[in-house]
């Protein structure tokens, strides 16, 4: 599956600088961003993962270098924010152009045809995560931010939001910047899977076993051991 | 720690469960308290021992509010005490309300609002009484005016917190919805601020009747509380109750409009509160 198309970016950044105070988070990364890439960004907590989400985002201004992003923007947080007083279609076709129809695709391709009316807080974890994808997807974006969105899931529903990610991609092809500091789930998913450490993009692989993809596959445990190696951990977990 | 936490429920939870059924069964018992002071203090009334100078007969209280009512001159009270309330409610409201989504919406509108009502907030409104009448006669303007006076700060303190109390999270998905700034405060600001308001709302209904009876004390001739000091001239202590009881009716009656509103408003909080 090479989904990069060659030439073509969504996002290009260049020595981009972020310090809070005295501590630097990003120290002059480099990063290009291809139309249709599933990208994985790890890193330990701290190393400055989310705030290079935020800066592609546009929510961190106070950010100095270079970052071009050419096309739409739609991002997917931790949480999923989903407007608590707007009711799932409401909340889809919040600050949309298109017409309510296109708001109601969404949500059937996520599976909530059923709850379009429900109150966000009546939901559970995974529905709310998956209204979340609806309203970033429902705008097509060029380039999908993902900021761990997966990680408040409960392990089931976590699988299967991973597959209707997997779905979703396959059919929109956005580029995806997935934020997540679970090594496994970005094997699983990615195309390219990047380590950032001190400030910088410390590793850059590619991951090119077909998906489905399972944990056994030898590619995976070999890049596996070599992430988790650039992470800082012990492979065996034992040192 | 885990011990307290894990005794804590396996106590709690026998107890309480009869509980409901208990009260359920026996909710009328919350009434003969009541019944028996008014019972009492019809027997007192009755025998002489509490003169109808210092406190009419139950008995006579309802008489008397049948016959106002049916003279009208009740009617006509009400409607004239409603009358000032509605008008300086919504003077109030809507300046209390205005006021804090100027300061709550800008820097510069909180530095040039916020100072000013938190000034005036300090003063003892009903210590403006003196001037309010030198300024305004003692027509209905200042009954008014001082009902608006009081209903303002409520809304404005709560809907000013309400305002910045919005998850700052929720402006970032605005963000990046790509909502202008128009559609941040129609979608996101607005109803965010909304329960708050509503408990200045509820603070600021209790506070507009209370105002009014202070502003009706003074120099009325027509309402409630022109009824009520007319009564005292003539000590009729029957009217006065009649007088105090519709009060706190319509009080309780606003109070029950506004928690109907709160239901209809924040529906969407009712998963959440279970």
């Amino acid at each position: 599956m090479a989904a990069r198309l060659p030439g073509v970016t969504v996002a290009s950044v260049r020595g981009l600088t972020k310090a809070f105070g005295e501590r630097v988070v990003l120290e002059s990364l480099d990063l290009e961003i291809g139309s249709g890439e599933f990208i994985a960004l790890l890193g330990r907590s701290g190393s400055g993962k989310s705030t290079l989400l935020r800066a592609l985002a546009g929510l961190d201004r106070e950010v100095s270098g270079e970052l071009a992003v050419t096309g739409s923007v739609a991002v997917a947080f931790q949480e999923p924010r989903l407007v608590p007083w707007k009711r799932v279609l409401g909340n889809i076709t919040l600050g949309l152009d298109a017409p309510v129809e296109r708001a109601r695709e969404a949500l059937a391709e996520v599976g909530l045809t059923e709850r379009e009316q429900a109150w966000p807080l009546t939901l559970s974890g995974g529905e709310a995560q998956r209204a979340s994808l609806a309203r970033a997807l429902v705008r097509e974006p060029d380039l999908l931010l993902l900021d761990e969105p997966f990680s408040a899931l409960d392990a089931l529903t976590r699988i299967s939001v991973h597959q209707l990610v997997l779905e979703l991609w396959a059919r929109h092809r956005p580029a995806v910047l997935l934020v997540t500091h679970d090594v496994d789930e970005a094997l699983l998913l990615a195309d390219r899977v990047l380590v950032l450490d001190e400030g910088r993009i410390a590793h850059d692989s590619a991951v090119t076993a077909p998906r489905p993809r399972h944990r056994d596959n030898p590619e995976l445990i070999t890049l596996r051991a070599d992430l988790l190696t650039a992470l800082g951990v012990s492979p065996e977990g034992r040192s | 720690m885990s011990v307290i936490e894990l005794e804590a429920p396996a106590e709690v939870r026998p107890r309480s469960r009869p509980q409901p059924s208990r009260t359920r069964g026996k909710a009328w018992q919350r009434w003969l308290s009541p019944i028996a002071v008014i019972a009492i203090w019809q027997l007192a009334s009755s025998t002489g021992l509490l003169p109808p100078r210092l406190l009419a007969a139950p008995a006579t209280i309802a008489a008397t509010a049948a016959d106002l009512v049916q003279s009208g001159v009740l009617p006509t009270a009400v409607g004239v005490s409603l009358q000032r309330v509605l008008l300086g409610f919504g003077a109030g409201a809507a300046a209390g309300i205005l006021l804090a989504l100027v300061a709550g919406l800008s820097r510069p509108g909180e530095n040039a609002v916020d100072p000013i009502m938190q000034m005036l907030r300090a003063l003892p409104f009903f210590g403006l009484i003196p001037l309010f009448i030198l300024w305004f006669g003692i027509g209905e303007t200042p009954k008014v005016l001082l009902v608006a006076l009081a209903v303002s700060f409520p809304l404005y303190l709560n809907t000013f917190a309400g305002v910045r109390g919005v998850d700052g999270k929720l402006a970032e998905v605005a963000h990046t919805l790509k909502l202008g700034r128009a559609a941040l405060i129609r979608h996101i600001v607005l109803p965010g601020a909304l329960p708050q308001t509503l408990v200045g709302l509820r603070q600021s209904l209790g506070v507009a009747w209370l105002a009014l009876i202070v502003a009706e004390q003074v120099n009325a001739t027509a309402g409630l509380g022109y009824m009520i000091n007319d009564a005292r001239e003539f000590l009729r202590t029957d009217v006065i109750v009649v007088g105090l009881l519709v009060y706190s009716a319509l009080g309780l009656l606003t109070d029950a409009l506004v928690r109907l509103l709160e239901r209809r408003a924040l529906s969407w909080r009712r998963g959440f509160l279970g």
